[in-house]
């Protein structure tokens, strides 16, 4: 084949304006931060193996649901009703527990999370509402559903079975949290990057019409990816009531910023056509990191919350660099 | 000049919305290796006769045959089942995907466990794309990255890949620049040698005699004619485009 056209007279530097710096903000922000706590907080606990170990295990939830996210962002669609997804699934899946025992605990759990997803996605795909708008909407919906669904009560959820699957256990020495993250990032990035729906997924996003005059069917992809989200927002909500052992209507309330942080940090685009799992995964570490070592700082709640909004700003103002241009 | 049976046989086709005539008495055949060019003024119905030849609309009376056998086609997707590729103005490639996921885009190769077949549609995309002479940097190239030429370069080569039939130009080189016009130009050239038909929508008169073998013009939704290039002229042929002699 015959060389590339024009800019070949400087090879050099078609080289670097061609490697994408956006892709690896995510990875040199991961060592910035985790260089800096462990220098400042090297007396205070930040690089024991059990904080670090922590620091997963907290994650666990958010890594899943950017798991999600990276697939709906990259068809060019959101999802804001993951935050109150949580809370439902986990309710549900707490009240059916204690009444029919673990199994329908779990399937009300995930069962939950897909309904709530169908219900975004018909409307996204066959009513061709916004999903900004749709799940806007949801959001709010299903924050009231979970908050009426107990009356505002938390309920215990006391299977030993059910908390060490999803919470407290180990498998081969490795806490249960770490390996539903682990698995679910390798599935996720699987069938994102090897598969033909993973690519029809990024068609979607990237040019609609595109993906339908090639016969990318679009509107059940849109349907699919909804779906997906909701269902891995049901997994994190059975994750956070295996942990603390408890569900309330509370949980995962403040999880949609952060997902959405670490997604876009990690790489994939707001308005579709690109997308990484791995970089959600580290965007999700990075998030967690930051939380934990801004605690071992001892700043004030509200301190904290004014410097990850800072750093998270500044990160996805590198991360989205690259677009202007 | 062509013994083979014509791969595209339109007859008598007629489109209406409502009470509005879009194109009536249609009739066309276009042979395998033959570059047909269509012209008429904006709102001759070009547009309309692309649409019902891609599979988009379907005609309001009026028959298709391809290869002998009549269809009906009521999608885009039936279209490409029955070898009709089209390769549209506005280009319909995904533009932050790789060349070789555009030339294979919602047909993507995947191998006995259902994972994508990166290797052979890499290999592939660069056996087609040194074939037609398309001047990307590599297959992995990523569409926004390359020039306009670049992109209809590549739409044409997925076209060439997929058509079996026929490929339909819709104003292949409206948005491109001089040097990038004549490249496109060049591989649509070389598209006779694969014996499949073209059908090419376009303004440029001069693009239209440089490649067709014959023209067919339309004006206002009515066929005025077909000439065969190598025996009319441009003052001809703008005649019937107008209807002013």
């Amino acid at each position: 084949m015959s060389s590339a056209p024009s800019n070949a007279a400087n090879p050099a530097m078609s080289m670097i304006s061609r490697i994408n710096i956006q892709q690896y903000v995510v990875y040199v922000g991961f060592l910035a931060i985790f260089l800096f706590f462990a220098v400042v907080l090297k007396d205070s606990g930040f690089l024991t193996v059990r904080n670090l170990s922590n620091i997963v295990l907290q994650t666990a939830p958010i890594t899943i649901m950017a798991i999600g996210m990276v697939f709906v962002l990259s068809a060019g669609e959101i999802d804001l009703s993951i935050g109150s997804t949580v809370a439902v699934a986990a309710l549900s899946a707490a009240v059916t527990m204690n009444a029919y025992g673990m199994i329908a605990g779990i399937a009300a759990g995930i069962g939950a999370g897909v309904a709530i997803g169908l219900v975004n996605g018909l409307l996204v795909a066959y009513v061709r509402l916004p999903s900004f708008l749709v799940t806007l909407a949801t959001l709010g919906l299903f924050a009231g559903v979970a908050r009426s669904l107990t009356n505002l009560r938390s309920i215990p959820v006391t299977d030993s079975t059910f908390t060490g699957f999803f919470g407290s256990g180990s498998l081969l020495g490795i806490p249960s949290l770490i390996w539903w993250t682990v698995i679910a990032i390798i599935a996720g990035h699987l069938i994102f990057r090897e598969t033909k729906f993973g690519a029809h997924v990024l068609a979607t996003g990237d040019n609609a019409r595109a993906a339908s005059v090639s016969g990318i069917p679009v509107p059940r992809i849109r349907l699919a990816v909804l779906v997906i989200s909701g269902a891995l927002a049901g997994l994190a909500g059975l994750l956070y009531a295996g942990r603390l052992q408890a569900a309330k209507y509370t949980l995962g309330e403040t999880d949609l910023m952060t997902v959405i942080a670490a997604v876009i940090v990690g790489g994939t685009l707001l308005n579709g056509g690109k997308g990484s799992i791995i970089g959600a995964l580290v965007g999700s570490l990075m998030m967690g990191m930051l939380n934990n070592g801004l605690i071992l700082m001892g700043l004030s709640v509200s301190d904290q919350m004014i410097v990850r909004g800072l750093i998270i700003l500044a990160a996805v103002a590198v991360s989205l660099r690259e677009k202007l241009r | 000049m062509n013994t083979q049976a014509p791969v595209l046989q339109l007859k008598d086709i007629r489109k209406n919305f409502d009470a509005v005539v879009a194109i009536e008495n249609f009739s066309l055949d276009i042979y395998p290796g033959e570059i047909v060019a269509l012209v008429g003024d904006n709102g001759a119905g070009k547009s309309t006769l692309i649409k019902i030849v891609s599979g988009v609309y379907g005609p309001s009376s009026g028959t298709i045959t391809i290869e002998g056998e009549t269809v009906a086609m009521s999608s885009a997707t039936m279209a490409r089942s029955h070898g009709i590729e089209v390769v549209y103005q506005d280009l319909a490639l995904a533009d932050q995907q790789t060349v070789y996921m555009n030339m294979f885009l919602g047909r993507e190769l995947t191998n006995g466990i259902g994972l994508l077949d990166r290797k052979t549609m890499i290999s592939e995309t660069e056996k087609l794309v040194k074939e037609l002479d398309v001047r990307i940097p590599s297959a992995h190239a990523t569409i926004r990255d390359l020039s306009g030429g670049q992109r209809q370069g590549v739409a044409i080569a997925r076209a060439t890949r997929w058509a079996k039939k026929l490929i339909l130009l819709d104003e292949p080189t409206a948005a491109l620049g001089v040097a990038e016009t004549a490249k496109v130009e060049e591989i649509v050239q070389s598209l006779k040698s694969r014996n499949i038909g073209v059908l090419i929508i376009s303004h440029s008169l001069d693009q239209v005699f440089k490649l067709s073998d014959r023209i067919c013009v339309l004006r206002r939704g009515k066929q005025i004619g077909i000439r065969r290039t190598s025996e009319t002229n441009k003052n001809e042929i703008v005649s019937m485009i107008t209807g002013v002699n």
